[in-house]
């Protein structure tokens, strides 16, 4: 049967066919989806993990009794996942484990633009890479084939245009692998010095072996054509050079991008007159060549930077381009908060303050944007408690009386809860603020531990922030309503002159959820309007002004209320007239 | 065949992926080979959204560059002029005459160009522009501006009629069915 597929439904029916029992994971665009769809097969063990260290680690226990298994994040996640993978090599597995990264060229919802093949060499871990959706599946396969073969955990790395493209994949039957037997062997899985030490020569020989695999593994395919020039290339860049040069050039086209084979790389250059590398973000595939003795170009002629298409490729080989009309400039639309969102009614009530906010990962990084501009620094999960923690430290009292951090639940789980206990440990009088929407929101809505609720949509043991920060330490926890502003604005300002550290728990449920009803839509009076803009300086982008007053959009409002707040004039009602 | 390259925009949450869904099932069903490129993440908190459709005997890149897209499907004014450059010579715009103000916009930083489809079709662009949006309340739903547009497309494809009522009915929920089809049929039918 075919059917067509993102890039990580393929993904998620190659952990299916391949017989894998269990799947942790935290969400991250672009990888969410790999796990959301493994969760539809009842066959696999799927859970939202509380980051991705944690899903890395339950994967390996699984794999430790004898189970094939996977984690999903995205490239940002294996940083946190990192630890876990390095000694991970060392060990090996028992049932075969893949640890799928997606990376994010162009950083369509990211951060940085890391190359995790970077993380494949350093922890000398394989790590194949699909060019379409059929490709993600059956290398799913094979890579627990592999894992289990070389006795090694495998990366399988995907990027934005494969893992949210849909193609089209020919699908096949479960293939159960029953749980093998666990039996105690320190040797290989007790990694104190003697037994790594012990254990390191066998990963650098298991590298070796990987390397005499790529050289006639049928995922690194040679493609012949009648021409001198020859092009290597893995995953999206592969779709690229095909749509440029259909079959009039030779390809090497890899499927598994680390380790890189020597010898078939030197015979595909040897009867070329000129060989190109054609690789997104680093020059890796480049900088091996180079290190074998193949003269290549790549990065001479390809940005490191954002991601390539045909026309990239095809202006780098200074082919003729089609015409296109000229653009004109026009007002960009970024992404913004939703109508409703419960961040608004905070940040509009921190911005008033006049307050200093560390920010984190998650929709409510939103609210850098104008008109709030909240935000004065975002790094990565977990950080804003913790830069908190530093800039306080560093700036004394001053800076504890009006500076704050806003983190989301699920990132507050994730790795903020360890930032409160160093606050508290190490006493700052910081405030950290909880954003709890009840939901994992920017990724799509992903169930967490503060949910109640598992991956399934089961009800779930629910960590009670309140309970949680008081055993931390923090004897000032405080709960308010972001949609009612007065409240919010008390808090901040005794929160922030205590002489003790402090939790705020901002605490509404994202309006999109299909739990929350919303209430009727709000209507401005253009009588009482006074064309003030002071409902404007939210940035709710349901209101706009039409001809010197303001409108509210029917279809997008749902009626929190915080514009009628706003409003000094009594303009914005409830009911419509 | 030649691949055909289609380009659905708009704004976060206007029904995009439906849209996608929809053509995906139906080409897929008419014997081509498919690549349907989406981004999901943030982007979909009402900024601006791009869909890649390519169909044809074989399809490589997952992405249409520029001057290649045989037609872009807009939901809204500002997002059809956002990808002119996208079209190729000779491709035709689609366009639901909706209009959304984006951020900058509404808070005074910058201001919705006037005209800006007339501008457009005075550079020789052609674009059929429609308001979609009334057709998809007349059909009995505000969200269905997308099957309005997708029965407007349809117009101009060669792919039969019974084959996009088809596959409309193997793209909702069995209750939507109806809305759904009225909405196509006022899209197909329009003058």
């Amino acid at each position: 049967m075919k059917k067509l597929m993102i890039g990580n439904e393929a993904l998620a029916r190659g952990l299916y066919e391949a017989g894998v029992e269990v799947v942790s994971s935290y969400p991250g665009t672009p990888s969410t989806e790999i796990t959301e769809f493994a969760a539809k097969y009842d066959e696999i063990k799927c859970e939202w993990a509380p980051n991705e260290k944690v899903a890395c680690e339950v994967a390996f226990g699984a794999s430790l009794r004898g189970v094939r298994s996977a984690c999903a994040m995205k490239h940002v996640g294996l940083n946190v996942a990192a630890d876990p993978l390095f000694t991970l090599s060392y060990t090996g597995v028992n049932g075969g484990l893949v640890v799928c990264v997606a990376d994010d060229p162009a950083m369509h919802s990211s951060q940085n633009e890391q190359d995790s093949r970077h993380y494949a060499i350093a922890a000398k871990v394989p790590m194949l890479e699909p060019a379409d959706s059929a490709e993600a599946k059956d290398f799913m396969k094979l890579a627990f084939d592999l894992s289990e073969q070389f006795d090694t955990p495998m990366l399988m790395r995907i990027c934005t245009r494969i893992a949210h493209c849909q193609s089209i994949v020919e699908l096949s039957e479960r293939e159960e692998h029953p749980a093998g037997t666990y039996e105690r062997n320190p040797k290989k899985f007790i990694m104190a010095p003697a037994n790594a030490i012990a254990r390191h020569p066998f990963v650098e020989e298991r590298l070796q072996k990987l390397v005499d695999y790529a050289e006639t593994a049928p995922i690194n395919r040679v493609e012949k054509a009648e021409s001198k020039m020859g092009i290597i290339c893995a995953g999206a860049c592969y779709q690229y050079v095909k749509e440029v040069f259909g079959d009039t050039v030779n390809v090497l086209k890899l499927g598994m991008v680390h380790p890189l084979p020597t010898k078939l790389i030197r015979d595909f250059a040897a009867d070329l007159e000129e060989v190109y590398v054609i690789e997104e973000l680093d020059g890796i595939i480049q900088q091996h060549c180079e290190h074998i003795g193949v003269k290549v170009k790549g990065k001479e002629l390809f940005s490191p930077l954002g991601e390539y298409n045909q026309t990239t490729v095809a202006a780098a080989f200074g082919k003729k381009l089609p015409k296109a009309a000229d653009q004109p400039a026009l007002p960009v639309r970024p992404p913004v908060m939703c109508a409703g969102c419960p961040h608004r009614g905070l940040y509009y009530s921190l911005v008033k303050n006049k307050v200093t906010v560390l920010g984190d990962i998650g929709c409510y990084t939103l609210g850098m944007a104008a008109p709030l501009n909240a935000l004065d620094s975002t790094l990565c999960m977990g950080a804003s408690v913790s830069g908190l923690h530093g800039f306080n430290k560093a700036g004394g009292e001053e800076s504890e009386s009006k500076t704050v951090c806003v983190i989301g639940d699920s990132t507050f789980m994730h790795s903020g809860m360890t930032g409160l206990v160093n606050i508290a440990y190490n006493g700052t009088n910081s405030t950290v603020i909880i954003l709890d929407n009840s939901i994992t929101g920017m990724t799509g809505h992903q169930q967490n531990p503060t949910t109640g609720y598992n991956i399934k949509g089961d009800p779930a043991a629910k960590v009670d922030l309140e309970t949680l920060c008081h055993a931390i330490g923090i004897n000032r926890v405080r709960v308010v309503d972001p949609y009612d502003l007065a409240a919010c604005d008390i808090a901040i300002k005794e929160e922030l002159a205590a002489k003790e550290p402090s939790v705020i728990i901002s605490r509404r449920p994202c309006a999109l959820l299909k739990t929350v009803k919303a209430l009727p839509p709000l209507k401005v009076d253009p009588e009482k309007c006074r064309s003030c803009k002071m409902c404007m300086k939210m940035g709710c982008p349901a209101i706009s002004m039409k001809e010197g007053k303001a409108v509210i959009d029917h279809t997008l409002c749902v009626g929190c209320g915080v514009c009628t707040q706003l409003c000094k004039f009594d303009a914005i009602g409830g009911k419509e007239a | 065949m030649k691949t055909v390259n289609l380009m659905i925009v708009g704004v976060g949450g206007q029904g995009s992926l439906l849209a996608s869904k929809l053509l995906g099932t139906l080409l897929v069903d008419e014997g081509y080979d498919v690549k349907v490129s989406e981004v999901h993440g943030m982007s979909q908190r009402g900024g601006s959204v791009v869909t890649y459709v390519r169909f044809g005997d074989k399809v490589f890149s997952p992405v249409v560059a520029e001057g290649e897209a045989d037609f872009i499907i807009s939901f809204e004014k500002l997002e059809g002029a956002r990808y002119v450059s996208r079209l190729k010579e000779g491709g035709k715009i689609i366009c639901n005459t909706q209009q959304i103000d984006p951020m900058p916009v509404v808070i005074g930083a910058a201001e919705y160009p006037a005209e800006i489809l007339e501008s457009l079709l005075a550079k020789g662009i052609d674009i059929d522009a429609f308001d979609a949006l009334s057709l998809a309340e007349e059909a009995g739903s505000s969200k269905a501006v997308n099957i309005v547009l997708m029965g407007r497309l349809a117009k101009y494809l060669q792919i039969p009629y019974e084959q996009w009522i088809d596959a409309i009915a193997k793209s909702v929920k069995p209750q939507f069915v109806e809305i759904n089809k009225k909405a196509f049929d006022l899209g197909y039918n329009k003058e």
